[in-house]
C-alpha cells in the first residue's frame, strides 16, 4: 500500500504547488511542535506537584495540608529530639514506634541485601559463564519475580509459611512469621534484580581478560578474585543498592509475611495512614524521599561509571 | 602452558554449583508457593477459611466468575486498561521529547526528573496523591478560589482517583522503554520519508511508530501488570468505589471472613490475565530480531 502511493507520487509529480496541502502539512507540524512542548510541561508538573506539595507542607505549622499557618521545622525537630531521647521514656509513643520500625527496616533490608547480593552474583556468574542443561529454563524463571504481581508473591508466601510452620509443629519446631520470613521473601524477589544487573555488567566485560589470567596460570578462584570481581564490582554494588532500595520500599510482600511486633517502616506508615494521621507524617515522608533519592543517585552513578570503565577496558 | 581452548570447561555441568543457592531460593520460596496457591485454588475451604481440604472442587472459580467478584475483575480490567492508555498518551510524547533533546545534559536531566519520583517510596507517593485530591486539598482550594466550583468536589474514594494514582505511580514504566527505542531510532529515516513526500503525521504513523513499537509494547506491559495487581493505590485512594482485585485478594487472606481457596482462585485468574499480556508481548513485542 505505502509503496504504491509513493511510486505514484514520484511518477506523477504535481504540476502546480498544492497550497492547501502545504498549509495542512505546516499546520500538522505546528500542532506537533506545540504538543511536544506542552505535554512534557504538563507531565513533569503532574509527576512533581504531589511531591512538592508534600515537602512544602512538611514545614507547615498547622500540621496537615488543609491550611498554611506559617513556616516551622518543629515536625523535624520532634522526630530528631525523640530519636535522641528514645528509650528514656520522654519520647512520644508514636515516635518511639516509628524509630523501632526504622530499626526493623534496617535489619530486614541489610540482611536481605547481603544475602541476595551474594546469591544473585553467583547466579549471574553461573548464567554468564556456565554450561549446563536447563540453563534456559532458569533464565525464564529468573524473570518471573519481576513480572508476577507483588500481591500474588505476598499471598503465596503467606500460605507457604503457614503450611510449613503447621507441618513443623508436630515435630517440635515452633516457628512464627517475623524477621526471618520477611527476609526470605525479600531475598526471593531481590535475587532476580541483582542477577539481571550483575549479568549486564558481566556481558560488558571482555572475556579475554579472564582467559589471559588462566593462560598465565591462575586457577578459577584466583581469576575471579583478581580479575572478574574488581571489574564487575561496580555492577555488584549497583545491584546491592537496587536490592536495598527495593527492600526498604517494599510494602505489599512485607505486609503478608510480617508477624506481630516487627513492623517495618512501610508497614508502620501504612498503619498510620489507615488510622490516625500524625502531623509528623509529612516530615517522615520527606526524609524517606531524601533517603531514596540519595540511594538511587548513588546506584545510577555506579551503573553509569561501570559502562564508561568497560569502554576504556575494551 | 595451557592453551585457550583447553581452559574452556568440558564438564557438562560447569558452573551449576554456583547457581544452586539461587535455584534453591527461587524454587522453594517462589515457585513452590505459587504451586501451592494453584493447588489450594481447587480445594474446599477448611473450617474458618484458613487452609484447604479435600474434596477437590472448581467451586472457587465459579465464585470468582460469579456476581460480585466478577464485577471486581471487570472493574480492575477497566481501571488497568484505562491507566495503560492514559500512560501511553502522556508517556509517548514525553519519551519522544526527552530522547530528541540535542544536548546530552538536557537528555539526562529529562530522564532524571522522570526516574526520581519513580524511585521514591510508593506508599509516600500515594499518600502525596491523597493529599492533593482531598476535600480540603490544593486542587479543591484552587478551584474554589477561582470560583469554578461552589463546593469541594469529591475526588478521593472514586475510581478516577485510583486511575490518577496508578498513572502517577506507573508513568515512568511507560516512558523508559519508549525512550530507549526512540533514542536508538535513526532519524535519517524521517528525512527519507519527507523526501518521498510524507508530512510529519505520515512520517510518524508509517516510520517512527512501527519502529518504536517494541518499546510501546514493553511499556504497555510494564504499566498493565502492576496496575491490574495494584493493592496500595486502590486501598488508599479508592475506598469502596475503587475496589480492585488486589483488595479482594487481600480480604480473602487477611482479617476475618477470609477464604484462602477462593483468594487463591482469584489470584490464579489474575495471573492468567498477566500471563496473557506477557504472551502478547512475546508474540508482538520483540519483532526486531
Amino acid at each position: 500500500m505505502a509503496q504504491q502511493t509513493l511510486t505514484q507520487k514520484t511518477t506523477h509529480p504535481p504540476a502546480t504547488f498544492n497550497h492547501s496541502k502545504i498549509q495542512r502539512d505546516l499546520f500538522i507540524r505546528r500542532v506537533g511542535k506545540v504538543g511536544l512542548l506542552i505535554n512534557p510541561l504538563v507531565s513533569y508538573f503532574f509527576l512533581w506537584a504531589p511531591i512538592v506539595v508534600l515537602i512544602i507542607f512538611s514545614f507547615n505549622d498547622a500540621g496537615g495540608v488543609t491550611q498554611w499557618r506559617g513556616f516551622t521545622t518543629k515536625w523535624y525537630t520532634n522526630i530528631f529530639n525523640n530519636a535522641l531521647t528514645a528509650g528514656s521514656g520522654s519520647a512520644s509513643f508514636t515516635t518511639e514506634l516509628l524509630l523501632q520500625s526504622v530499626k526493623n527496616s534496617m535489619i530486614v533490608s541489610i540482611s536481605a541485601t547481603v544475602i541476595s547480593t551474594i546469591i544473585g552474583t553467583m547466579l549471574a556468574l553461573s548464567l554468564a559463564r556456565g554450561r549446563y542443561p536447563g540453563k534456559d529454563y532458569l533464565d525464564t524463571i529468573l524473570y518471573l519475580p519481576v513480572v508476577i504481581p507483588e500481591i500474588t508473591q505476598g499471598i503465596s508466601l503467606l500460605v507457604f509459611f503457614n503450611i510449613l510452620f503447621r507441618w513443623l509443629e508436630p515435630v517440635g519446631i515452633n516457628l512464627r512469621p517475623g524477621f526471618g520470613t520477611i527476609i526470605i521473601a525479600h531475598v526471593a524477589f531481590n535475587i532476580s534484580f541483582v542477577t539481571i544487573v550483575v549479568r549486564a555488567r558481566l556481558a560488558d566485560m571482555n572475556p579475554r581478560l579472564e582467559e589471559a589470567a588462566r593462560d598465565l596460570g591462575a586457577n578459577e578462584w584466583q581469576t575471579f578474585w583478581r580479575i572478574t570481581f574488581p571489574l564487575i564490582a561496580p555492577g555488584i554494588l549497583a545491584g546491592a543498592l537496587l536490592a536495598f532500595t527495593l527492600s526498604l520500599d517494599d510494602f505489599v510482600v512485607t505486609f503478608f509475611t510480617t508477624g506481630i511486633g516487627n513492623d517495618t517502616l512501610t508497614i508502620f506508615v501504612y498503619g498510620m495512614l489507615k488510622q490516625r494521621v500524625p502531623p509528623e507524617i509529612n516530615a517522615i515522608s520527606t526524609i524517606m524521599l531524601l533517603v531514596s533519592t540519595i540511594l538511587v543517585g548513588l546506584s545510577l552513578m555506579l551503573q553509569g561509571r561501570s559502562v564508561n570503565q568497560s569502554r576504556i577496558k575494551q | 602452558m595451557v592453551s585457550t581452548i583447553e581452559t574452556r570447561p568440558k564438564k557438562k555441568t560447569h558452573g551449576l554449583l554456583l547457581a544452586l543457592p539461587g535455584i534453591f531460593w527461587l524454587v522453594f520460596f517462589f515457585m513452590l508457593p505459587l504451586i501451592i496457591i494453584l493447588a489450594l485454588s481447587i480445594m474446599t475451604p477448611s473450617r474458618g477459611g484458613i487452609g484447604g481440604d479435600v474434596p477437590l472442587t472448581l467451586d472457587n472459580y465459579d465464585d470468582a466468575f460469579g456476581g460480585v467478584y466478577f464485577r471486581v475483575i471487570e472493574q480492575s480490567l477497566i481501571t488497568a486498561l484505562t491507566t495503560t492508555v492514559i500512560c501511553l498518551i502522556i508517556g509517548y510524547p514525553l519519551a519522544f521529547f526527552i530522547a530528541t533533546q540535542k544536548r546530552p545534559f538536557m537528555k539526562q536531566m529529562g530522564l532524571f526528573l522522570v526516574i526520581l519520583p519513580f524511585w521514591t517510596n510508593f506508599l509516600v507517593r500515594t499518600y502525596a496523591m491523597r493529599t492533593i485530591l482531598g476535600q480540603q486539598g490544593p486542587i479543591n482550594a484552587v478551584l474554589l478560589n477561582l470560583g469554578l466550583i461552589d463546593e469541594p468536589v469529591r475526588m478521593l474514594n472514586t475510581q478516577y482517583a485510583v486511575i490518577a494514582g496508578l498513572v502517577y505511580g506507573f508513568l515512568p514504566f511507560m516512558v523508559l522503554p519508549i525512550y530507549a527505542t526512540v533514542e536508538k531510532f535513526n532519524f535519517s529515516l524521517v528525512e527519507a520519508a519527507h523526501d518521498l513526500g510524507a508530512n510529519d503525521w505520515h512520517a510518524f504513523r508509517r516510520v517512527i511508530l512501527p519502529l518504536t513499537l517494541p518499546g510501546v509494547v514493553a511499556g504497555v506491559l510494564l504499566v498493565f501488570i502492576p496496575s491490574i495487581g495494584a493493592f496500595v493505590t486502590p486501598d488508599l485512594l479508592g475506598g469502596t468505589d475503587g475496589f480492585m482485585l488486589g483488595n479482594l485478594i487481600q480480604r480473602q487472606f487477611r482479617g476475618s471472613g477470609g477464604n484462602w481457596p477462593r483468594g487463591s482462585a482469584i489470584s490464579i485468574v489474575m495471573m492468567v490475565l498477566v500471563s496473557a499480556s506477557v504472551f502478547i508481548y512475546l508474540r508482538w513485542g520483540e519483532r526486531e530480531d
